[in-house]
């Protein structure tokens, strides 16, 4: 049974009667393929994490280990073999510890910038909005070189503060923002301000609570981007100190071409990296839909 | 509402905009600035490029890349001839793709949908550099890929060493070029200092993986943007053309794609745009290798400047490619503008 009973005549009936059966048959098998194709990956990555180092090599697209072994995980925690090259719980703990940093930064800056750009008449502030629309608009990996040379001007390459400083207010986020307050009735703030509350007050105690729901999509945006950036820390950074997992796992990958393919290690690690990113997408798949559109909306 | 309640709102507005300006300030628009000012020396990373000892070379590092023949500007045209390809071969197929999933999931009798738009999507969210790793190991010479097309009895290239162009390939297998002999037209005459042999020769068998990667990462954020369109879509136009009778193929042809032609126009613009900044992928599953084929703009200006220490031609790459991405940035927005203003667009 692939289709819903047509005869049900609710709102979401479709406009067109039901394929004939023949069609849906083949309908159904190509989509299915093509969900498989968007799937398969993913269970091979995960599957060849248990694997060892021959079977990965000998059989890549088996679905079930020869022998399986929790072997790679237990390098990349450390349980054994440990810190020989690939020193994972350090790459974690220095993402996770940028990503809250960079999350908290977005999603307070963002928010008073977008409420200033959204409510708040002071002078020069449509051309602020023109400059921001512009800022947009410079893509990441024309500032590569860039980047690279005001950090080390200022002496914050190869520093926590030259990985995260420079990633504390985006652009799309500013506008993300701008777009919802705008968005908020204004009688709300009003009131507050004839009871005498101050702009802080007001933007603190009455507007922010009130834009959950788009505080919410930028957290999540904010902490998706800052886990999974690469190129900022790449050319912020040397050391491997201050490896991420994004810098430290292509670092690692990238490099190991002589040194054995190691696939179990480097996919248990790659799947690792994607676990935090994944529970909050299955969580909370709408604001990363949310998100995707006002990408899309941002002209 | 008396505007006085308001005293002080300039100030206020400074300064809740004072993080935004300073930090867009200091690490966007300082560092353009300053990346301008290198581009014009040649600097090796070491000294302080803004004392006066710095060695100003004018436009050379320009001039080296687009006029002036040399290592520098075959490197540079190879670059751009392989991204070229990426684009070409990128936009169309994840916008197609895109599309195709989008009036997939939005089919209303189809069970399951809600967790094919999650798995379509999935890809788009996860690290560029995980799931690099991932199609590395499935397109290794005996990864999981070649196994599969060995299964149906076709022997599959070592993709990543590979650096024949497919388009000559492909020409070759019907016998109407000898890749190892290219015609003498194609073989004398060079723009940019590749030969047009060169510049035709399609793009090679690796930067190819790199390509199905980029699709199927992000043809599912594309998909949601053709969905919210399909989704606004009236129903009444749905529906009275079915009562004057138009089948499937004339509602998808006269109804559903004309109107997400300004969407589908956003899709091509956005990917036209994004996909001339390719360099994760390459970093990882690359490097520009094998023979440079996968060298793109953004990886050349980064190996230039932190691989062979001359930050000079580095950031000059990096400007010309701002320059062109800007570029088409730009002619994006006038379209769009000139477009009638998209009415529904805040659901």
């Amino acid at each position: 049974m692939t289709v819903k009973d047509a005869t049900v005549r609710a709102p979401g009936r479709p406009v067109l009667g039901r394929f004939p059966l023949p069609a849906r048959v083949v309908g159904w098998t190509l989509v299915a393929g093509l969900g498989l194709l968007y799937v398969l990956p993913f269970v091979l990555q995960l599957v060849t994490g248990f694997k060892t180092d021959p079977d990965a090599a000998a059989h890549p697209l088996s679905p079930v280990p020869v022998t399986p072994t929790t072997a790679a995980y237990q390098r990349l925690f450390g349980l054994s073999r440990a810190a020989d090259g690939v020193p994972f719980l350090h790459w974690l703990g220095n993402s996770a510890f940028v990503a809250v940093v960079v999350t908290a930064g977005r999603v307070l800056f963002d928010s008073m910038a977008g409420y200033a750009l959204a409510r708040l008449r002071f002078p020069g502030r449509s051309l602020l909005f023109g400059f921001v629309l512009g800022v947009m608009a410079v893509p990441g990996v024309a500032l590569l070189i860039p980047k690279f040379l005001v950090l080390n001007t200022f002496g914050l390459f190869d520093t926590y503060t030259g990985m995260i400083l420079p990633l504390m207010v985006d652009a799309a986020g500013v506008f993300i923002m701008k777009q919802f307050f705008e968005s908020v009735p204004r009688e709300v703030e009003e009131a507050a301000r004839v009871d005498g509350a101050g702009v802080f007050r007001v933007f603190w105690s009455v507007v922010l609570p009130m834009a959950r729901p788009a505080l919410i999509t930028l957290t999540i945006l904010s902490f998706q981007g800052s886990w999974n950036e690469f190129t900022h820390f790449l050319v912020a950074t040397q050391s491997s100190q201050y490896e991420t997992l994004t810098t430290g796992l292509a670092r690692f990958v990238s490099g190991g071409l002589g040194s054995g393919t190691q696939y179990p290690l480097k996919l248990a690690a790659a799947l690792l990296s994607t676990v935090p990113v994944a529970v909050l997408f299955f969580c909370f798949q709408r604001y990363f839909v949310q998100g995707a559109n006002a990408g899309a909306v941002k002209e | 509402m008396p505007r006085t309640a308001r005293r002080g709102e300039g100030a206020w507005g400074w300064l809740f905009v004072s993080p935004m300006v300073l930090v867009l300030g200091l690490f966007l628009v300082l560092p353009i600035l300053m990346a301008l000012w290198v581009s014009l020396l040649h600097w090796d990373g070491q000294s302080n490029p803004f004392s006066s000892r710095a060695h100003f070379v004018g436009l050379d590092n320009y001039r080296s890349l687009l006029t002036e023949d040399g290592l520098d500007r075959t490197l540079f045209a190879t670059s751009l001839r392989n991204n070229a390809y990426y684009v070409l071969l990128t936009v169309p197929l994840q916008t197609l793709l895109a599309l195709v999933l989008a009036l997939v999931v939005n089919q209303r009798m189809l069970r399951g949908r809600s967790a094919l738009r999650t798995a379509f999507f999935f890809p788009s969210v996860t690290s560029s550099i995980a799931v690099s790793t991932v199609f590395l190991f499935l397109f290794q010479g005996s990864g999981a890929v070649n196994t599969l097309l060995a299964w149906a009895g076709v022997k599959g290239p070592n993709w990543y060493a590979d650096p024949r162009g497919v388009l000559s390939l492909l020409l070759g297998a019907l016998g109407l070029v000898d890749p190892d002999h290219p015609v003498g037209v194609l073989a004398n005459h060079s723009i940019l200092g590749l030969s047009w042999y060169q510049w035709l020769s399609g793009p090679s068998v690796a930067m190819c993986t790199i390509i199905l990667l980029s699709v199927w990462t992000t043809s599912g954020t594309f998909m949601l943007i053709f969905l919210a369109a399909l989704q606004d879509i009236p129903r009444e136009l749905e529906e009275s053309a079915a009562i004057e009778g138009a089948g499937r193929f004339q509602m998808l042809r006269y109804v559903t794609l004309p109107a997400l032609r300004p969407v589908l126009f956003l899709v091509l613009t956005l990917g036209l745009i994004s996909t001339w900044q390719v360099f994760d992928q390459v970093y990882v599953m690359s490097r520009g290798a094998p023979g440079n084929t996968t060298l793109t703009p953004a990886y050349l200006s980064y190996s230039s400047a932190f691989g062979d220490s001359d930050f000079g031609q580095g950031a000059a790459i990096a400007f010309v490619l701002l320059a062109l991405i800007l570029g088409l940035t730009a002619l994006q927005r006038l379209a769009l503008r000139e477009r009638t203003p998209r009415t529904r667009r805040n659901r």
